[in-house]
């Protein structure tokens, strides 16, 4: 068996994984990266990247679609077809082009990548094949896998984001398990591409983790595109030979719902299975490895970060965990304490969520201004052909600090770019106000709504 | 009148970041050229920066400690002519603003017409809001970082931005106050849960690594010896007397290193390298004593080179200067290595027997111990006499204790009848 001696070894090669690597190999510290399948992880592979990427051929499908039948912008083209392949290679292209990216920053920061299985023996060392490595540091990246559902086992007619990612044809008919954000943005795209899409939620509404307020446009929107909702329904079963889901509806009847494909977004679990991971015997949070605000594990000197460390499950996330630890590792004073991680759901429109809602703040015993400004009097808004969503912010009425934004609407996932820095820089309501935002644009908005928020909103 | 900015240099091994060790000069030090300014230190190599130029530190880049990119500012003077920054392109450093106390007038006209920033409004306009214990600080990012490196807890300190936001200049007067108020006074018997927790880097990261790889590669043994100092201190003292205030005082030091040198020729094995990878031992004609030295960075080593070569007082004087040397951090990279055996003193502290780590790949380490005069049985008599241990560590791998045994017996010899240290 070969040994290997590394100051940092990295188990996963995520977004949080090769940050790791990166900052680490900036930092002069021999750093080696185990990885059982793709450099990129989830998101580059399967998850965020190929997902937009879809949801960018949908919607310029959907568009010219749009245009061929009743454009008002007096476009007029023959019916589009979609070869739905060259789609898939054209975003298999751009996953490429990101993982060879990542690929080549590892090895310019001289990070040793190992592939393979990585099977941990001890804080200390790990095996993957016929290899021993040894290290001073071992930080666990190893991300986060579908929720599967016992009485929907993936194969066949029932597919996960990971196949629906890569279709080979648009089915005729999609249902949907999940009105969460995967389910929704995939359930959109496939809308747009022509699917007749259902979505089954057990819960009330749509994206239940934000408040009704703010999904009430996206609610709307699934209206007018035809996706069907059946909100308050549970899965019962799948039947093969008919191709029907069964799903128990509110009053506990049970309905047959026919179908082509069903596809299960019921959440994601952290990755603990499957590498030894309970030979260490690390406390846990919940099925997510309990981690301190410098991601460090029961165990000195083994950090987990990402998913793998619970919730928010969100790539940005992973990935200034990532470089924080890099940082500790190499002898900086270091703590994980961002004032918000921003929340993007790319469905459309989209939403985005950064700091805390009025609930939340309410929850938190803050007395707090909530104000929003509509994207209907936004003349930029007008000119995408989006009249529908907001922008809402949240202070505290004592001295205007802003503890929280939330938007939706078209593009808005870029506005979370400045909810951000204002939340992190300690913005007041005067300072967004007071701040010249560019005309026309959606950003525009924020402005109003924090000018709003002081009782003088100029264009309402 | 101009800034001259040094940036970190690219020490040539491929690594974006280098870790600034410790700096030799502050902010308002007039410098001159070649003079060290700061050392910064890679995995392999501390290495010393220079200044190009003549002139007055105006700003320092980072504290020691800090991993800083290369390309980074390392440190801003101020300098004769243009410079090579210009000061538009960056607002001044917030120190030039103090004009210098005795300078020439040319100086000061410069200084005078340079604006002076408005004094800060001692009360802000906004609101002050009386923080919660629970409550989580208002800082922007770049502030909280600052703090958690200076070890400062944000929630301590009094933000004077508006909404009660900390800023750069809030931390930077926390630290002028001295810090006082952080320690709240606790009873002296209550009990304590804090921790603090150090991260072994640098100096101590070298000296922990280097200790632990001599322990674990050398078989090491120790021999204790006690030795009547009692002539060579009469000796000292009369040469103290007779030459201290033309030559420099004499320490027990300059004697043991020719008691080394002179033992040395006999036992040629003892002064040697052992390089355990190649096995091979390398013996030296030549007696370079290391003299273990504490700074306050840690346990440094310089070395007296060729004191076979070297007079009392050369050995002294030599011994003094690199002492001092170590101590303010100036000591070459040269002056910390190539020694060939070790001396190790706790001086006053020197207790009555140690246990010296070897200074790998030398294969032995002579450690003093106090002098106590003791009553010793001397022809029959009771008489006191100054008594000193030597305890002695050798690499029992390659050095047989036969022969550590005899050496010391032959230093014990040299500095009982200390006319034959001098006796050819």
């Amino acid at each position: 068996m070969q040994t290997l001696n590394t100051t940092l070894l990295i188990i996963g090669g995520g977004p949080g994984g090769y940050v790791t690597a990166i900052r680490a190999g900036q930092l002069g510290i021999s750093t080696i990266l185990v990885e059982g399948e793709s450099l990129g992880g989830t998101c580059l592979n399967i998850g965020c990247i190929p997902s937009k990427a879809l949801i960018h051929v949908a919607e310029q499908f959907h568009q010219t679609q749009h245009h061929s039948q009743h454009s008002a912008l007096g476009i007029s083209v023959s019916a589009p077809t979609l070869d739905i392949t060259k789609s898939v290679e054209w975003k298999d292209g751009i996953v490429d082009r990101l993982t060879t990216g990542v690929s080549a920053l590892l090895k310019k920061h001289k990070v040793q990548v190992v592939q393979g299985w990585a099977k941990v023996i001890d804080g200390k060392t790990v095996e993957v094949g016929d290899t021993r490595i040894q290290c001073e540091h071992l930080v666990l990246a190893t991300g986060s896998k579908s929720v599967n559902l016992p009485m929907l086992p993936i194969g066949g007619p029932i597919i996960s984001s990971t196949e629906a990612l890569a279709p080979k044809s648009v089915p005729k008919r999609l249902i949907v398990v999940g009105g969460g954000y995967i389910g929704l943005e995939l359930g959109i795209a496939y809308r747009k591409l022509g699917a007749e899409v259902s979505v089954v939620e057990a819960q009330d509404r749509i994206l239940p983790a934000y408040d009704a307020e703010l999904t009430q446009p996206v609610h709307e929107a699934l209206k007018q595109l035809g996706v069907k909702l059946y909100l308050k329904h549970s899965v019962q079963g799948f039947d093969s030979t008919n191709n029907t889901l069964q799903v128990l509806d509110p009053d506990g009847d049970v309905l047959n719902l026919e179908t082509d494909q069903v596809l299960v977004a019921v959440g994601r679990k952290p990755n603990t299975q499957g590498w030894n991971l309970e030979g260490l015997n690390l406390a846990m949070n919940g099925s997510a490895i309990k981690i301190d605000n410098r991601c460090q594990t029961s165990m000195r000197n083994v950090y987990a970060i990402g998913d793998l460390s619970g919730e928010p499950m969100l790539a940005h996330r992973a990935m200034a965990q990532g470089e924080m630890v890099a940082e500790l590792i190499s002898g900086k004073s270091r703590e994980f304490n961002p004032t918000a991680i921003a929340a993007v759901c790319f469905t459309d429109p989209e939403l985005v969520v950064v700091g805390k809602t009025p609930d939340e703040a309410k929850a938190a015993g803050l007395d707090c201004i909530v104000s929003s400004f509509p994207f209907a009097a936004n003349g930029r808004a007008m000119t995408l052909e989006s009249k529908t969503g907001f922008v809402r912010v949240v202070a505290r009425r004592d001295n205007h600090l802003i503890v929280g934004w939330q938007a939706v609407g078209v593009g808005v996932s870029e506005l979370s770019t400045a909810f951000g820095q204002s939340l992190e820089m300690g913005a007041r309501l005067e300072d967004i106000a007071g701040t010249i935002h560019a005309h026309p644009t959606l950003g525009e908005a924020v402005q109003e709504a924090a000018l709003r928020a002081l009782g003088h909103a100029l264009h309402l | 009148m101009g800034t001259h900015v040094i940036k970190m240099p690219d020490i040539g091994e491929g690594i974006a970041e280098v870790e600034l060790s410790v700096w030799h000069v502050k902010v308002g030090d007039l410098v001159v050229e070649d003079q060290v300014l700061a050392d910064v230190m890679t995995d392999k190599a501390m290495v010393d920066i220079p200044s190009p130029v003549h002139g007055k530190v105006i700003s320092l880049g980072g504290v020691p400690g800090e991993v800083m990119a290369v390309g980074s500012i390392l440190i801003s003077i101020e300098v004769e002519g243009a410079g090579n920054f210009k000061e538009s392109s960056q607002p001044a450093p917030v120190a030039a603003k103090e004009a210098p106390v005795a300078a020439p007038p040319k100086v000061e006209a410069v200084a005078a017409s340079k604006p002076v920033a408005a004094p800060r409004p001692a009360v802000c306009q906004g609101p002050m809001v009386a923080r919660d214990a629970d409550e989580r600080p208002l800082a922007s990012p770049a502030v909280r970082k600052h703090a958690l490196d200076l070890g400062i807890q944000l929630r301590l300190v009094r933000g004077t931005g508006p909404a009660g936001r900390v800023l750069h200049e809030d931390l930077d007067a926390y630290l002028a106050e001295g810090q006082s108020n952080a320690s709240t006074a606790t009873a002296a018997y209550a009990q304590r849960t804090d921790e603090e927790q150090i991260p072994v880097i640098g100096m101590r990261r070298k000296i922990a690594q280097r200790m632990q790889d001599a322990t674990q590669r050398a078989a090491h043994f120790s021999y204790v010896e006690e030795i009547d100092v009692t002539s060579v201190e009469e000796l000292r003292t009369h040469l103290n007397e007779k030459h201290g205030a033309s030559r420099g005082k004499l320490t027990l030091l300059p004697f043991l290193v020719r008691a080394l040198v002179v033992a040395l020729r006999d036992f040629p094995q003892i002064n040697a390298r052992y390089d355990d990878e190649a096995q091979v031992i390398t013996r030296l004609g030549a007696v370079h004593v290391g003299v273990a030295t504490q700074s306050d960075i840690g346990l440094m080593v310089p070395v007296v080179r060729h004191a076979e070569a070297r007079s009392l007082w050369d050995s002294a004087q030599e011994i003094s200067r690199l002492a001092t040397a170590a101590r303010n951090g100036k000591a070459s990279r040269d002056e910390l290595s190539g020694s060939t055996i070790t001396l190790t003193s706790l001086g006053a502290l020197g207790g009555i027997v140690s246990t010296p780590v070897l200074n790998l790949p030398e294969v032995a380490i002579v450690g003093v111990n106090k002098i106590v005069e003791r009553p010793m049985v001397v022809k029959g008599q009771i008489v006191v006499r100054k008594m000193m241990n030597l305890s002695s560590s050798f690499d029992h791998r390659v050095v047989d204790g036969m022969d550590a045994a005899q050496f010391i017996q032959a230093i014990r010899g040299l500095l009982e009848q200390p006319a034959t240290l001098f006796v050819e």
